[in-house]
């Protein structure tokens, strides 16, 4: 015991909570495992729909063919996408809770805050790289198979860019949801649970309240408002590209000071 | 050095820790005993910062936990249930631990080598045996090379030689001049290891005390007599004041247990009356008997009997 080989610089710091916590993301297979089919979704679905769609071009309804939208479906992979991403973030706080692991955690980094703002900016960092490249690829291998029928559009085309890397921007906020969600629920169901019903189930109840209503509420939720830069053709009803972004960007960080704001003071 | 002062955790209505003070200190193993549920996981976490006390506080070597800059130099903690993901190899769980405290990965690898689990290393937590996972624990507590150690239950799932080795380490680390808490609910297991007992029922001290000083503290004045003339030994010990005579333990009908009397007065007493003793000892508590008189007041599960009256196996 005596023998420890120590430097004399031992000491918490947020750069080393960084690097500890990139390590626990990377050495997990589940984690490897949730981001490869996030990036195969991503870059991979829009493609297959691309290449099936030019394939059945013949058979489909002039109106159809009118309205093709070569940037949604050449990056349509993010509805597989985001569950991924989503649900990986959830996991990544609240695997350290059923576990146990979260008591080694604490114990190492008593002040806590680092522990959440390095995983958050760990993972915000990973999937904002991977998504990227996944949605990069996803446009620019698409558009020459939609050549076929000459539908394919270019990065310089209004708004295409700003929908190639909003793509990208919506599931890094995504998974930053995700992920505050399950630093706030502490618990693996009732995380993924809350995290689908805010983004995949409060659609459903806005759709079957009266209309006004429902459109009135319909454009700040989560999944619409977030959802906004990825449109080319802005719906009327929607809020603006980046406002609606910025506005799903606000309840994931919400969210995040929210469970800070727990984290200190709840036991571990 | 662990100074535990009017320390107390409420649970809803549940006083799980009730004003404790104590201090633990270096250069000794301290045993941490008392039944399940006297609330010594919860003392333990609330050194560590993990949870948070309602009243009072905790130092460690001078400081509340959190405040230190390096706090796994300071403490190296085991915790009762696993603390470590069971996705996660030991030696990824080890690097990232360090990684905080920019501990480099020749000491991960120094550690696994102290605690024998360099073939496992690689292998992922959850396939691991829990002895394996205690190993595992104690390398993450020795990690940062901590002056103090604190251990919930370390014995917890290993085989006798695991036990062994445990014990000769902790005595090393002490010796070495670090503070050493250890928890257990086993008294016997605590007769081995410790030096210095904090004994806790229903989250109150009990005693705070050496070992010997804890049996003595238990057991009382107790003298067993063996003598063939029986009958006259007992008229003579029931007239004396604040003694008390009990049948021997054995069921031997030529011995008696006094309470409240020292051997030498049985025997100038004997000598007195002319009574010849065959056996004269003062009766010490095993420290398992001492520990149970102690707590027996503040277990807080007392099994409940079975519905016939009858305890489970006793046969007529």
């Amino acid at each position: 015991m005596s023998a420890a080989t120590l430097p004399a610089q031992v000491g918490v710091s947020l750069g080393r909570v960084v690097r500890s916590e990139w390590t626990k993301l990377w050495s997990l297979r589940s984690t490897r495992w949730a981001l490869l089919v996030s990036v195969v979704a991503m870059a991979g679905l829009g493609i297959l729909v691309s290449a099936v769609q030019m394939a059945h071009w013949n058979q489909m309804s002039p109106r159809d063919q009118a309205t093709f939208d070569p940037v949604d479906t050449s990056l349509g992979g993010w509805h597989l996408a985001q569950l991924a991403i989503g649900v990986l973030g959830v996991l990544l706080i609240t695997g350290e809770y059923s576990t146990g692991q979260i008591r080694s955690t604490f114990a190492a980094v008593p002040h806590r805050l680092p522990v959440l703002w390095a995983k958050a900016g760990v993972y915000a960092a990973i999937t904002f790289v991977l998504m990227i490249l996944a949605s990069f690829t996803a446009f620019l291998v698409s558009q020459p198979i939609l050549r076929r029928h000459h539908v394919e559009t270019t990065l310089s085309s209004p708004h295409v860019l700003r929908a190639v890397v909003g793509a990208a921007l919506f599931l890094t906020v995504t998974g930053l949801f995700g992920l505050s969600l399950g630093a706030l629920v502490r618990n693996t169901a009732g995380g993924i649970t809350v995290f689908a019903g805010l983004m995949f189930v409060l659609p459903g109840i806005t759709a079957i309240l009266p209309n006004s209503w429902g459109d009135s509420i319909d454009p700040y939720l989560p999944l619409s408002a977030g959802t906004d830069i990825l449109a080319i053709h802005s719906d009327p009803s929607a809020l603006a590209a980046w406002p609606g972004f910025l506005l799903f960007l606000g309840y994931a960080l919400a969210a995040l000071a929210v469970s800070a704001f727990l984290l200190v003071r709840r036991d571990a | 050095m662990i100074e535990v002062r009017d320390l107390s955790k409420r649970y809803g209505d549940k006083l799980a820790v009730d004003h404790l003070t104590f201090t633990v200190r270096p250069g000794m193993v301290t045993g941490f005993l008392g039944p399940n549920g006297a609330g010594k996981s919860t003392t333990m976490r609330m050194i560590l910062g993990l949870d948070r006390p309602t009243t009072g506080a905790v130092t460690v070597n001078g400081k509340a936990y959190r405040d230190h800059r390096a706090p796994l130099r300071e403490v190296g903690a085991i915790l009762e249930a696993r603390a470590i993901h069971t996705g996660r190899s030991a030696y990824n769980h080890l690097v990232a631990l360090g990684q905080t405290h920019g501990i480099p990965r020749s000491r991960v690898d120094e550690v696994i080598g102290l605690v024998g689990l360099q073939e496992v290393a690689r292998k992922r937590v959850g396939t691991f045996s829990l002895g394996m996972g205690q190993r595992l624990g104690i390398a993450a507590a020795l990690l940062g090379d901590p002056k103090t150690l604190i251990l919930d239950e370390p014995s917890n799932g290993l085989d006798p030689e695991g036990i062994r080795w445990i014990r000769n380490l902790l005595r090393s680390l002490a010796d070495e001049g670090r503070t050493i808490l250890v928890s257990s609910h086993l008294m016997s297991e605590m007769s081995m290891m410790a030096d210095w007992l904090i004994v806790v029922g229903r989250g109150r001290l009990i005693a705070d005390t050496t070992v010997e000083e804890f049996v003595h503290l238990a057991s009382g004045d107790a003298v067993r007599v063996r003598t063939p003339d029986i009958v006259r030994l007992r008229s003579i010990a029931e007239g004396l004041d604040g003694v008390t005579v009990k049948e021997d333990l054995d069921g031997d009908a030529s011995a008696l247990t006094l309470q409240g009397i020292s051997c030498e007065t049985v025997g100038e007493l004997a000598a007195a009356n002319q009574i010849v003793l065959h056996e004269l000892a003062p009766e010490q508590a095993s420290l398992e008997e001492a520990f149970m008189r102690l707590t027996v007041d503040s277990v807080e599960y007392i099994a409940a009997p079975t519905a016939n009256g009858a305890s489970v196996g006793a046969s007529r």
